[in-house]
């Protein structure tokens, strides 16, 4: 008789799935953009990421040991955290200004609020709000995409904020440039192409589901196309808002952070909807000509409040209990 | 007795630092512990209110009706703040600029008001003396701390000299989200050092 009666406690059924194995597919699908950036801004982009990554590993391995904690560098998050935030970077970004975004993100914004699954904010983001506000003339130095020298210029959204250009033939661009990441912008954001490639290979393998990023990217398009021209309602460029800047990347890979989003199907549109809303305003209406990271981080201190506002209340327990 | 005023003199500077233990008055420390200068100035400005208002209340605290101690302490303090002001606003024009509207602001300062309920109104003169000006140099030394390090990190100066040459200062220590983060820090560090010794 083979058949033995295991007593054990709940999860009875198990997936092989572990916090290595989705890291490790949220990094494998991440990559391509990666690849393409360099290839778009060349090897010191590449410089950048293995910067990024290398100072977010030991900062998460020196905590941990300082800590007496087990050492979880394995499992690939804080090499995650390294790799979007130097997506995040402008290509150019010197590589000290980098190494202590990666510092921070890791230590003040994971690390100080107890580790991986207890952070409040995405780290890579709080990294990068923290560059921003601390060295802005370093995070707003974009390059031309394959002029491989020193000569800066705007990001689209910059252009579009400073008024130098009201639309894309001003740029001289094409949608199709967007798509593929013919434009300057941050290292990792540019390749609209190479990031929807690897959510959709993420949605197809379950690793995140479609609520936040749909939720966000269409609250931002069609409030652009409402509110973006100072011409009049509806006349905005949505489409133009959706592929400038780092909205897919956000959306996609770093709304979607387990930690830092809210766990029900509904509370993720509130906070896609939220993330998108907020976004198009800072975008318009705000001082930064890009606000996908604020965004973000403000909904990211809001997912407790959400995921309170969306429980499902309990069969046979009073309304207002 | 001596001892007595010695360890309230002392509790307010260490064990019971009106910033890192008490976490009182953070507003005041959050906006002007951008520089040193500042730093002494206001530490200067409240110890003095504290002092004297500690002092005066303790002195009348037989007669404050219970239910109205509140608005009598705020009358005290007022009174002092003002005269703070005027001298600054005389003798120090400069400081009175930069501080700002955080010297009028001493009067609702918490610190202040917490003492006159806590320790003024229950205790004798000499010893709401000696808490008050404990109190205000602990204030002070936090303030101090807190600035030195957001000066040179957020402006590369030193007591407004530059100190610094070759390193980019990091903008954000000098906006009021770095005061949060290098206060947060310093009280955690001030925890771990607690818990090492205990």
């Amino acid at each position: 008789m083979n058949n033995k009666f295991i007593v054990s406690s709940s999860p009875h059924i198990q997936k092989s799935e572990s916090v290595a194995k989705i890291m490790g597919t949220v990094n494998a699908a991440l990559l391509p953009a990666g690849i393409i950036g360099v290839y778009i801004f060349g090897m010191s982009s590449l410089w950048l990421i293995l910067v990024s990554i290398a100072v977010a590993v030991a900062t998460e391995a020196l905590i941990q040991k300082g800590r007496h904690q087990k050492i979880t560098i394995s499992d690939g998050s804080a090499f995650m955290t390294g790799l979007l935030l130097a997506y995040n970077l402008p290509p150019r970004c010197p590589l000290w200004v980098a190494a202590i975004g990666s510092f921070f993100a890791i230590a003040i914004a994971k690390q100080a609020f107890g580790g991986l699954g207890r952070n409040i904010f995405n780290p890579a983001l709080a990294g990068r709000a923290f560059l921003l506000a601390a060295w802005p003339q370093h995070l707003t130095a974009f390059s031309r995409p394959f002029a491989y020298d020193s000569v800066t210029s705007a990001t689209p959204l910059h252009l579009l904020k400073e008024g130098k250009a009201r639309d894309l033939a001003d740029m001289g661009l094409g949608y199709w440039d967007l798509f593929v990441g013919n434009r300057g912008g941050s290292l990792g954001e540019v390749c609209i192409l190479a990031l929807v490639l690897g959510g959709l290979y993420l949605l197809w393998r379950g690793i995140i589901r479609w609520q936040i990023p749909v939720s966000f990217i269409a609250t931002v398009g069609v409030m652009t196309w409402v509110f973006g021209s100072k011409e009049g309602f509806f006349r905005g460029d949505g489409l133009f808002h959706v592929l400038s800047g780092g909205l897919v990347l956000g959306a996609i890979y770093m709304a979607t952070d387990y930690v830092t989003s809210p766990i029900t199907k509904k509370g993720q549109i509130i906070f896609g909807v939220g993330c998108g809303a907020l976004t198009t305003v800072i975008r318009l209406w705000g001082g930064y000509p890009e606000g996908v990271c604020y965004s973000i981080l403000i909904m990211n201190s809001m997912v407790p409040l959400i995921d309170r506002f969306v429980k499902k209340r309990r069969y046979g327990v009073a309304q207002n209990a | 007795m001596m001892r007595r005023l010695w360890h309230e003199f002392t509790k307010g500077i260490f064990q019971e630092n009106p910033i890192f233990f008490i976490v009182l008055g953070l507003c005041p420390t959050l906006a002007v512990s951008t520089s040193i200068n500042n730093a002494v100035g206001m530490g200067l400005a409240a110890t003095f209110v504290l002092v004297c208002s500690n002092v005066f209340i303790a002195a009348i605290r037989h007669f404050i009706p219970d239910k109205i101690r509140i608005p009598c302490y705020i009358v005290v303090i007022a009174s002092f703040v003002v005269i703070v002001e005027m001298v600054m606003k005389a003798y120090a024009p400069a400081l009175n600029r930069a501080l700002g509207v955080y010297v009028p602001l001493i009067v609702v300062n918490c610190i202040i008001l917490g003492r006159a309920e806590a320790f003024a109104s229950k205790n004798p003169v000499l010893l709401s003396l000696a808490d008050g000006l404990g109190m205000g140099l602990g204030f002070m030394l936090a303030l101090l701390i807190i600035s030195a390090i957001r000066e040179v990190l957020g402006s590369g100066k030193l007591a407004g000299y530059s100190v610094a040459s070759g390193f980019e200062p990091a903008l954000v220590l000098s906006l009021a989200p770095g005061a949060l983060l290098i206060l947060g820090l310093l009280m955690g560090g001030i925890k771990w050092l607690k818990s090492l010794r205990s």
